[in-house]
């Protein structure tokens, strides 16, 4: 077909880039590079927030409720008498009207799972072997969507009834034991029971596989000497980056001492966020270097296009035109650089995930293109490509075509 | 507008001025007073030195620049006070240019170029924009040529192509700025007996800036500038 279908502006846009062969690959190259590094940047950079939160939060809740600290008072508060106050020692108390704080927390919006723990010291005991352990009571359909036990279970089902126990690899280790043996489990208070291993969990985490033994609520409220109640009560949250909030709100909803992660690892927090700080940093940069790409070659090529334009005028073209030319040629130049530097991004993000690997072989991160990322970062291009050719654009419509022509 | 034959004119100048660095030291009137009239249909020569202001004048009439005092209209309509919006209009419905250096665009074919006026005109070429540029590159004798870059053809061939462009909206009004002026002569015969011809054919009327006094001499009517100012308005006899 010999007619041209395209409408005036693009069909002169496409035209002029394609006459510019050297100035518009170049950049291209500009365009797509500076994509490519903001997306494979942003991308590294929540993939690996998100392994290390996963690594952190994966055996924390994101908000944990506890009863109230008991402090001491004074009697009397007569202002001539000095008392040194000596801070209390805390027992282990139950949250009062934990049913109802439950309740209230499962209203809260962002939340996605509550769980009341019965948390206590205990001694796991077999033979001449003792071990310091932390029992947990749970109900395990709900403790599940708090730390996702399933992952971790070694051996049996995580599920307990009755006298079953679950523990960690590690105490299994050291009390020489495995799933069908009986440990005895004493509590700080004296009350013991005999338990039967039903599972042994690996939570990834040395320490924890030594530690944690997790029980029925019930026997674990017998043995605590906490009948009927439960020490903590653990939240998950929809996003981790809400949790303080939805802490805020149930400290003021229910009057119990309530801590999210956030609180509990502010270093980490302050870490990941100077992490996304420089990346911003890094991203505004690039788009910036970008945009001064753009410009510069569309401001040349508005000079070198000068006797096209007067012509272009001559005919009929009205400089509104004119300028929308010039718009669509950035706008194209940074939709088709933000496309190829999707795809480079992608492409690294498959080369580095296989070059950096965990000491056990896995990939540090998923060689995942996030879709929000890559059309965030298309967006930003496109954006950019029409903002950088704003200048050379007006220039262009501001240009006498006697001038032009003449030139 | 009627000139003395009593037929509308195409274009009416009544004390057409133009100053160059208006405002600055340098201030520099370069036409002093135009008064002139253009039939529709008519074939016309402008004609003078170097630097006696023919081209600005072809400048002012092609509306790509105003007159700094004095009424100008074109079709019929008065362009004081236009906007350039309306100025653009005005001269993509009513007049095709030809310019010295053929001023094609480089990037697009012969035939594109020809259909150029029509797609800033519809916005996108049509089946009816597209035969009317074959048709016309067929009467300018480069049918074999159309698929060609503008850069891949010759000086003569592209001053045709020029032509055929200037047509192709059927303007009323047709300005050419030395079409023959970087031509030979027996090219420059052969580009100018097109634009007669077209004359003729389609009523277009013609001002043709030019040195050449024997291609003037072949006009309806010389109009001469000398110094800015009118010198001569010479009704030629129709040739033979």
């Amino acid at each position: 077909m010999a007619r041209p279908r395209l409408p005036f502006e693009f069909l002169v846009a496409l035209r002029f880039l394609r006459e510019g062969r050297m100035q518009t690959a170049l950049i291209l190259l500009g365009v797509t590079g500076g994509v490519a590094v903001i997306v494979f940047l942003s991308q590294l950079i929540a993939q690996l927030q998100s392994t290390i939160i996963d690594r952190v939060l994966g055996s924390q809740a994101h908000v944990v409720v506890r009863p109230l600290e008991e402090v001491n008072l004074r009697a009397r508060t007569d202002p001539a008498s000095t008392a040194v106050i000596e801070p209390r020692a805390q027992r282990l108390r139950s949250i009062d009207q934990w049913e109802a704080i439950v309740k209230l927390a499962e209203e809260q919006p962002g939340v996605v799972a509550v769980s009341p723990v019965v948390s206590g010291p205990a001694f796991a005991l077999r033979g001449r072997a003792s071990k310091s352990v932390a029992l947990l009571g749970i109900e395990p359909d709900r403790y599940r969507r708090i730390v996702k036990m399933d992952t971790y279970m070694v051996r049996g089902k995580f599920q307990v009834e009755g006298t079953n126990a679950i523990i960690g690899t590690e105490l299994a280790k050291d009390l020489g034991v495995t799933v069908g043996d009986k440990v005895f489990l004493r509590a700080a208070g004296g009350r013991d029971e005999l338990l039967q291993v039903t599972g042994l969990f690996d939570i990834g985490n040395k320490d924890l596989n030594r530690r944690w033994v997790f029980t029925t609520m019930k026997l674990a409220q017998s043995l605590l000497d906490l009948p009927g109640g439960v020490s903590n009560i653990d939240i998950t949250v929809t996003d981790i980056f809400d949790a303080s909030e939805v802490a805020a709100r149930l400290q003021a909803g229910s009057g119990m001492t309530v801590d999210s992660w956030m609180t509990t690892n502010s270093q980490l927090l302050a870490a990941l966020r100077n992490q996304s700080v420089s990346n911003n940093l890094i991203r505004s940069f690039v788009i910036i270097i970008v945009a001064l790409g753009i410009s510069s070659v569309l401001v040349v090529s508005v000079v070198q296009k000068q006797k096209e334009i007067g012509i272009l005028r001559a005919m009929g073209t009205s400089s509104n035109r004119i300028m929308g030319v010039f718009l669509l040629q950035g706008a194209l130049v940074g939709f088709v650089g933000a496309l190829s530097g999707v795809g480079l991004a992608w492409a690294l993000l498959q080369i580095f995930s296989t070059i950096y690997r965990t000491g056990d072989g896995a990939p540090i991160f998923e060689p995942q293109l996030d879709t929000g990322i890559a059309l965030s970062a298309a967006g930003i291009a496109l954006a950019v490509g029409v903002l950088a050719a704003l200048i050379p654009a007006r220039r262009a419509a501001k240009m006498d075509p006697v001038q032009a022509i003449r030139a | 507008m009627t000139d003395a034959a009593g037929k509308p004119g195409i274009i009416s100048m009544r004390g057409l001025r133009k100053s160059y660095g208006v405002g600055t030291p340098v201030e520099t009137e370069v036409l002093h007073g135009i008064d002139a009239d253009l039939a529709e249909g008519e074939f016309c020569a402008l004609i003078g030195p170097s630097g006696s202001g023919k081209s600005t004048l072809l400048n002012l009439v092609g509306l790509l620049e105003p007159p700094t005092a004095g009424e100008l209209s074109v079709a019929g309509q008065s362009t004081t006070g236009l906007n350039e919006q309306a100025l653009t209009v005005l001269r993509g419905r009513h007049i095709g240019f030809v310019f010295q250096f053929h001023h094609l665009l480089p990037a697009f074919t012969a035939l594109e170029n020809v259909m150029m006026p029509a797609i800033i005109a519809h916005g996108v070429a049509t089946a009816q924009d597209e035969a009317v540029a074959h048709d016309l590159l067929a009467r300018v004798g480069l049918s074999s040529h159309e698929y060609k870059k503008a850069g891949q053809l010759s000086g003569g061939q592209q001053q045709r192509v020029a032509i055929a462009r200037a047509l192709s909206l059927s303007p009323r009004l047709i300005l050419a700025d030395e079409p023959t002026g970087n031509l030979d002569t027996h090219t420059a015969d052969d580009i100018f007996a097109l634009l007669r011809e077209f004359n003729r054919e389609r009523g277009s009327a013609c001002l043709i800036v030019t040195h050449d006094p024997r291609l003037a001499a072949r006009c309806d009517r010389r109009i001469e500038l000398v110094d800015g100012r009118l010198a001569a308005s010479t009704s030629v006899a129709e040739p033979a």
